[in-house]
């Protein structure tokens, strides 16, 4: 099954110019190193997995990604431009957009806020402009509107609009954790566990969406993710982490192959 | 008695106004304010002295309470920006104490805890006491009309969304692409603002005002009214002030049905009622008198 799957995804050509490049992103936190070193590329127009096991490190790397917590050396590099510390807006604003583990939505807003919420460059953000000039915010909110519509629908969540995010299923909230990183038109986004804790039906579902969405939208992923099916169904390269570093890379029958990967799941042989 | 009625429905709308400026930072922020006394405090001698000792006209006294408050409320909420929860509280609360002990202290410009008495009221001279009480009453209800029409455009906004998200869950409203420290800085100014004008129009009714006025029970009566009202909802916060203020004044009658209680015991009844008013509204209305809806599209939805 697995190597049907993966002779399903075209090879990636390892000769792009990487979209971004981690390079040695060192955090600690209270005396233990979370991260000690983690080093890879994420190639345009691929779906990159990041796995390990548990307390590798993963959702680590991706908040000193985001620019939630910042790394304490190393550097992250977007298109060419350093966004190494920035702050989360402003590494959202370079097109680099992200989901959590456990769906965080917003508890008294609606599907439909809160997917609106994402759309950039609204200029009812500005308190000025929403107390005095609103038709300008609404001429705006009109396309972010229609964007939101559109993504819903893909996403079946057209029926939910109306609901608060809180009333939604555990499955509805993992879509709408991908429907707002589309609403900010992003370039690169980061799933971090997107089919977790969902039956094994919507998770092939979520898995396929993610795959329809790369290549009809021309986005790239970075994901991390624990269920092997599907890192194996639609992931390529596959990034091993393991006590805060970047053990291997390469596809997942090279990596499932690899002894040290082994090891580092299942613990040494001794 | 209608010209009592009259005060007691200005006293209501200065308290709406301190509700509808604690529900912005509060109910839509989600930022705790204890020092609303403070602002409500700075508004009141911004005014006061602006209009009595620099002679100004009232209008511009106003403005200047607002402004003042603004800038105090985003210099606070900038300084404390890293704090929440009873943290925020606690500075907060220091912060109105601060305003009050200058107040009591720098005599040289507030007359020290004698307060500051015959401040200007619009035409208080050429009026009767009547008409003076029917005019207040009119400009402080048109000020909470305009103050709610302002803060419901907000709410309804891209603005006020972005805040409510950052009420909810700041970091992943920052990993949103929102600027939060922006929005709890202005959230916050804009309350502030609210305060202070409350504090001037409170200056101008009353003519009178001192330290001791500015003590932190009115906080807590504030926090009470946008509870029972209905926090984060901007007609809550009206409605819960009016039931207040209603309560404090209505319980004077109340006193004279209980006669078999003495002096210091009819006072009391007055915290008691409140008290028991807040809990019932809590046990039966958890969120409120009118709870916080989500305020409905900003833009009406096509179907397709």
């Amino acid at each position: 099954m697995v190597t049907e799957a993966l002779a399903a995804t075209s090879p990636m050509e390892q000769t792009a110019r990487p979209l971004m490049q981690v390079r040695d992103l060192r955090r600690s936190f209270y005396g233990v190193q979370a991260l000690n070193g983690v080093s890879f590329d994420v190639t345009p127009g691929t779906i990159t997995a990041l796995i390990g096991p548990n307390g590798a490190g993963k959702t680590t790397a991706f908040n000193c990604i985001s620019g939630v917590i910042p790394p304490e050396s190393g550097s992250v590099t977007f298109e060419g431009h350093d966004i190494t510390g920035l702050t989360p807006d402003r590494i959202h604003g370079h097109g680099v957009v992200r989901t959590f583990q456990i769906a965080r939505g917003f508890p008294t807003l609606t599907v439909l806020e809160t997917l609106l919420l994402h759309g950039e460059a609204q200029p009812g953000e500005s308190m000025l402009t929403a107390l005095f000039s609103p038709g300008t915010a609404r001429a705006r909110e009109a396309e972010l509107l229609d964007r939101a519509q559109i993504i819903a629908r893909r996403l079946k969540l057209d029926h939910v609009l109306e609901n608060l995010t809180d009333a939604l299923s555990g499955g509805q909230k993992k879509l709408l954790e991908i429907g707002r990183a589309l609403m900010a038109r992003p370039k690169l986004i980061l799933l971090d566990e997107p089919v977790a804790g969902v039956n094994p039906t919507l998770s092939l579902e979520i898995a396929e969406r993610i795959q329809q969405l790369r290549e009809e939208d021309d986005l790239t992923f970075l994901i991390v993710e624990h269920d092997m099916d599907v890192v194996a169904r639609i992931c390529d390269p596959v990034v091993v982490m393991a006590q805060g570093t970047t053990l291997t890379q390469g596809s997942f029958a090279e990596i499932s192959a690899d002894h040290a990967v082994q090891d580092a799941y299942l613990g040494t042989r001794s | 008695m209608l010209s009592w009625l009259f005060s007691v429905a200005t006293f209501a709308g200065i308290y709406a106004l301190l509700a509808l400026g604690i529900n912005v930072i509060w109910g839509m922020g989600g930022m705790i304010n204890l020092g609303m006394a403070g602002f409500f405090a700075l508004g009141a001698y911004a005014s006061a002295l602006a209009t009595g000792a620099g002679a100004l006209p009232i209008p511009i006294g106003l403005a200047l309470a607002a402004v003042l408050a603004a800038l105090a409320g985003g210099l606070l909420c900038r300084l404390t920006l890293r704090l929440r929860g009873d943290y925020l509280a606690i500075v907060t609360l220091g912060f109105s104490e601060l305003i009050r002990l200058i107040a009591a202290n720098e005599i040289w410009m507030t007359n020290g805890s004698d307060g500051i008495s015959g401040i200007p009221g619009p035409w208080r001279a050429e009026l009767s006491p009547f008409q003076f009480n029917m005019l207040s009453c009119a400009l402080v209800t048109l000020a909470v009309l305009i103050v709610w029409a302002m803060t419901e455009r907000l709410r309804r906004s891209p603005w006020g969304r972005a805040l409510r998200a950052i009420r909810d869950d700041d970091t992943a409203a920052a990993v949103a692409g929102k600027p939060i420290t922006r929005f709890k800085v202005q959230a916050f100014a804009l309350g502030a603002a609210i305060l202070g004008l409350a504090g001037a129009f409170y200056a101008h009714y009353t003519s009178y005002i001192a330290p001791d006025i500015f003590r932190p029970l009115i906080t807590i009566y504030i926090f009470l009214a946008l509870t029972a009202g209905g926090t984060g909802n901007s007609t809550g916060a009206v409605v819960g002030a009016i039931a207040v203020v209603a309560v404090l004044e209505g319980s004077r009658f109340l006193e004279g049905w209980v006669s078999v209680l003495g002096g210091v015991e009819k006072a009391a009844l007055r915290e008691i009622v409140i008290g028991v008013a807040l809990i019932a509204i809590m046990q039966l209305r958890p969120r409120g008198l009118l709870p916080e809806t989500p305020p409905g599209p900003f833009l009406k939805r096509k179907d397709t």
